[in-house]
């Protein structure tokens, strides 16, 4: 059994999104490396309520690191000091005796601080509702093998497709840009054959989403890359970029006509 | 309270045909006319909700996550299966539809069994036709695997994030839905009651968990498709959030609750390492293809390392016993082989709670490039987890609460026993009798979902007539609605001492003991005894801070575990009364000579359903008798 650590916690508490917040220090005693960070805070939560006092709220569900719903800033970096690792799947042997922690919420303009460390991250959905998707009405599509695809094609969509919208990429940016996330999306749907009807459509209804929800723009800091958990690559905000440049020159304003009769 | 399955008429291969066509029609025009509520957002809800809402019906959908991307079905690793036969291997819906009801053995209803096998391929097809990246050949096509109870490969999978890749399509078909207006979607809204008038689903009512606001949605029907109940075990694999309370709330109002002691313990998880444990981590199935497990042959040689223990020492117990299914032999018997052998004294690891799964001889035949391919994340996800390296060391792994198979008791349209309570996916009990078979979760949810409800809920709302929905000033809302302040209010003024976390936690060490992977007699009426002390003492020494009118984590989780509490009694109620053993249903009463489940047909060949009494009342226990036509009733054998 490995020796257990203490640690000091320096947690971002806030009543909800209209009030300011502010720094307390907790003690997280008699930890054990075994434990993931999510757990490590379960034990403080378990203190603090039972001396009645309002624990921690973060955001969590899965704790497999795949739903995407955790997300904290812990000592300066989004999900921690581990790469390619969600806060929830970061375990306490990361971490020493002694270690004092700064937990902080992600900070975007675009995501209002709800409680402590939890934030409203309703943007993502709405740019998803803007265009991420292929219009396939249920019952609709052919037989899956009557279109082959490309091995190559298909990883590479599944590359980009592995992103779990947990938004440390616009928490880790200077600018707070959603680029990452858009991209990731973009990427795996113009990368399908499926995906070409509305691929420049999509781009543009997206990006104009992005923008709408005052996110920052990519100045190719790379920050948001470092810190993704899931790997997704700088490459899809070029691909992204590339398909926009092309959508804008060869945008035409719909025909309009009925179709009634 | 009457079962009527109502089964269609005909061969099995006509009777989902031939009920479409009998089904009635809503004319186009008069589909926005009626309201449905989308109760969850996974597989089942998600692909509901985007689906009606294409077909023209007005729907408003609630998930209790920040957003309808992170339902637990995006946790689900390995794959779907559907009866493509692309690999000319000899599938085909008849044999899909065999090995679910022999899988199930032989508890589930052989018409619901062959509609989801029917409608398999279609949901490929879906899925594709959405951009799911699923995993390809080098032609082009798409690739398939085997998992545990088929000896074909129909197993279609995305990396090993299957779960999450048909999840998102169906999330972005939804989220097309919410941007043209059809849905109405509410993140992080819990159910809290359903609305019943005079007998009829007719509404919700939810908890907003930002502003705490309680607010009633009313409607012409309700789907729930809130997943399985697994969570009452505290220690599961899933998702801290998953919980039973709206199908448990609806099961309070007169749904029937239907082999709540199905459950399904999964041979391969993460072990447990220590009490802070908050979950349990799934290691795929799809893992037991190229993985061998193994335990040593001596007692002496568990504290040595794997790599120290010579081949002839090793007990590859599963090739061993069953010989033509190996390392994928269904999961109900792999986790009864695991369990016997740590019962034996044979465990590893610090607890001697654990088998290995090794990839040694997969990596010497393939290369370890190839085996990264295939299950790379997986690899990563463990090593993050114990910080073993499963390229050079065995993994370690033992069995973990996983899935129900038990549910809300529904007829062959998904309708419970309130007419206008529709319920979808893991929430309900229809397809997979006493054990399911891997990558048919997936399969199920997103048949209910796609290809089910949308026919089935047309038939009930013809015969609504449109615009009489009741009115919010309703006294059935006003009663619903201050039930739930009422319940706020009540936990609020115990004032106790301890977390709800703790409660839980107590309630899971009884649920594991004595409802786990082995169950007897003298366990589950002790279960009887101490599951109701558990829920005399949170009643009284419950302690959450804070206030309802703000986002308070303490008390969504006290709500949960309060309903946890009572659905763990039910659930030893049903396996005590169930007095046989089958699938995952293990009572040590009736084996066989060498350790395997002893079905009772003559009695038990039927669905037990709960109908709810009152507080503090007994449930009665009813029954749907199953009927074997097409699967021959016969003891499974996987030898």
């Amino acid at each position: 059994m490995a020796k257990h650590i203490n640690l000091t916690l320096h947690v971002w508490r806030q009543k909800n999104a209209k009030c300011d917040g502010k720094f307390v220090e907790y003690p997280a005693a008699d930890i054990s490396p075994d434990m993931s960070f999510l757990e490590m805070l379960d034990v403080v939560n378990e203190g603090l309520i039972r001396k009645g006092e309002e624990p921690i709220t973060f955001d969590h569900d899965c704790r497999e690191g795949i739903c995407g719903q955790c997300g904290m800033v812990i000592n300066g970096r989004p999900h921690g000091p581990k790469e390619r690792t969600t806060s929830c799947q970061l375990h306490m042997r990361s971490f020493k005796d002694g270690d004092t922690i700064t937990l902080e919420p992600w900070r975007a303009e675009a995501f209002p601080v709800l409680k402590d460390l939890m934030v409203d991250r309703g943007a993502f959905d709405r740019i998803i509702a803007a265009g991420g998707f292929i219009s396939a009405p249920t019952g609709s599509p052919q037989d899956a093998n009557a279109l082959p695809i490309p091995k190559e094609n298909a990883d590479l969509a599944m590359d980009a497709a592995a992103c779990i919208g947990c938004a440390a990429c616009v928490a880790a940016c200077p600018n707070a840009s959603a680029m990452l996330f858009v991209s990731a999306k973009i990427s795996q749907l113009a990368l399908l054959p499926q995906g070409q009807p509305e691929r420049y459509i999509r781009v543009r209804d997206m990006v104009a989403q992005m923008d709408a929800e005052e996110f920052g723009t990519c100045t190719n800091h790379s920050e948001c890359e470092a810190a993704c958990p899931k790997g997704i690559k700088m490459e899809n905000i070029a691909r992204m970029n590339r398909d926009f440049i092309k959508a804008s020159l060869t945008y035409r304003p719909p025909t309009g006509g009925g179709g009634a009769g | 309270m009457e079962l009527n399955s109502r089964i269609p008429d005909g061969p099995i291969e006509k009777k989902w045909d031939n009920h479409k066509f009998d089904l009635k029609l809503v004319n186009p025009a008069n589909k926005r006319k009626y309201k449905v509520l989308v109760v969850g957002s996974g597989l089942a809800g998600g692909a509901a909700a985007a689906s009606l809402a294409e077909l023209g019906y007005e729907v408003e959908c609630f998930c209790y996550q920040d957003s309808p991307r992170r339902a637990h079905s995006i946790a689900a690793q390995g794959g779907i299966n559907a009866a493509k036969n692309y690999h000319n291997d000899g599938d085909s819906v008849r044999r899909l539809f065999y090995d679910t009801v022999k899988g199930g053995d032989f508890r589930a209803r052989e018409a619901n069994v062959h509609r989801l096998a029917e409608v398999s391929n279609n949901i490929i097809d879906q899925c594709v036709g959405q951009g799911v990246p699923f995993a390809r050949e080098y032609g082009g096509l798409l690739d398939n695997r085997s998992f545990g109870g088929a000896q074909v490969s129909r197993t279609f999978y995305a990396r090993g994030q299957t779960g999450q890749q048909l999840l998102l399509g169906a999330y972005q078909a939804l989220q097309r839905q919410v941007g043209l207006g059809a849905v109405k979607m509410f993140s992080r809204h819990e159910m809290q009651e359903l609305i019943v008038v005079d007998g009829v689903a007719k509404g919700i009512v939810t908890r907003d968990m930002v502003t705490g606001e309680i607010k009633s949605h009313l409607a012409d029907a309700v789907c729930l498709a809130t997943g399985g109940y697994g969570n009452t075990m505290y220690l599961a694999t899933y998702a801290k959030g998953c919980n039973g309370t709206a199908i448990w709330r609806a099961h309070k109002k007169g749904a029937a609750f239907a082999n709540p002691c199905f459950t399904q313990i999964h041979p391969t998880c993460i072990p447990v390492t220590g009490d802070h444990q908050s979950k349990l981590t799934l290691m795929s199935e799809s893992l037991r293809n190229d993985g061998r497990i193994w335990v040593p042959k001596r007692k002496e040689d568990c504290g040595k390392p794997a790599s120290q223990i010579a081949e002839e020492d090793r007990d590859y117990y599963l090739e061993r016993k069953y010989p033509s299914f190996g390392n994928l032999a269904p999961r109900d018997i792999a986790s009864r082989a695991a369990k016997q052998v740590c019962d034996d004294g044979r465990g590893i690891g610090e607890t001697g709670l654990g088998v290995y799964l090794d990839f040694e001889a997969a990596i010497k035949r393939l290369g370890q490039n190839k085996i990264e391919e295939k299950y790379g994340n997986l690899f990563e996800m463990y090593e993050r987890i114990t910080d073993d390296n499963p390229y050079q060391t065995p993994m370690r792994i033992f069995p973990a609460t996983h899935y129900t198979m038990g549910g809300l008791w529904v007829d062959y349209n998904l309708m419970s026993t309130i007419p206008g309570c529709f319920v979808l996916g893991e929430a309900n009990f229809s397809d997979h009798g006493a054990n399911r078979l891997g990558a048919s979760a997936l399969m199920q949810g997103l048949a209910d979902g796609y290809f089910v409800i949308p026919y089935t809920i047309g038939g009930y709302l013809a015969g609504i007539k449109p615009g009489t929905r009741i009115k919010a000033d309703d006294p059935a809302v006003k009663a619903a609605e201050q039930t739930t302040a009422e319940r706020v209010q009540k936990f609020f003024a115990i004032n106790g001492k301890e977390t709800p976390t703790h409660f839980h936690r107590e309630l899971g060490k009884v649920m594991w003991e004595f409802c786990g992977m082995g169950r007897n007699e003298a366990g589950l009426k002790k279960a009887l005894q101490l599951i109701p002390q558990i829920r005399e003492e949170f009643w009284k020494n419950l302690r959450i801070p804070g206030s309802g009118a703000e986002v308070n984590q303490s008390l969504e989780l006290a709500g949960r575990v309060a309903d946890f509490l009572e659905i763990g009694e039910l659930m030893c109620l049903d396996a005590l009364e169930r007095r046989e053993s089958c699938g995952g249903h293990f009572r040590e009463e009736w084996q066989t000579e060498e350790g395997e489940a002893l079905r009772d047909d003559e009695n038990f060949c039927h669905v037990a359903a709960w109908e709810h009494k009152g507080e503090g009342q007994a449930p009665v226990r009813h029954v749907e008798p199953l009927t074997f036509e097409n699967v021959h009733l016969a003891t499974r054998s996987y030898k």
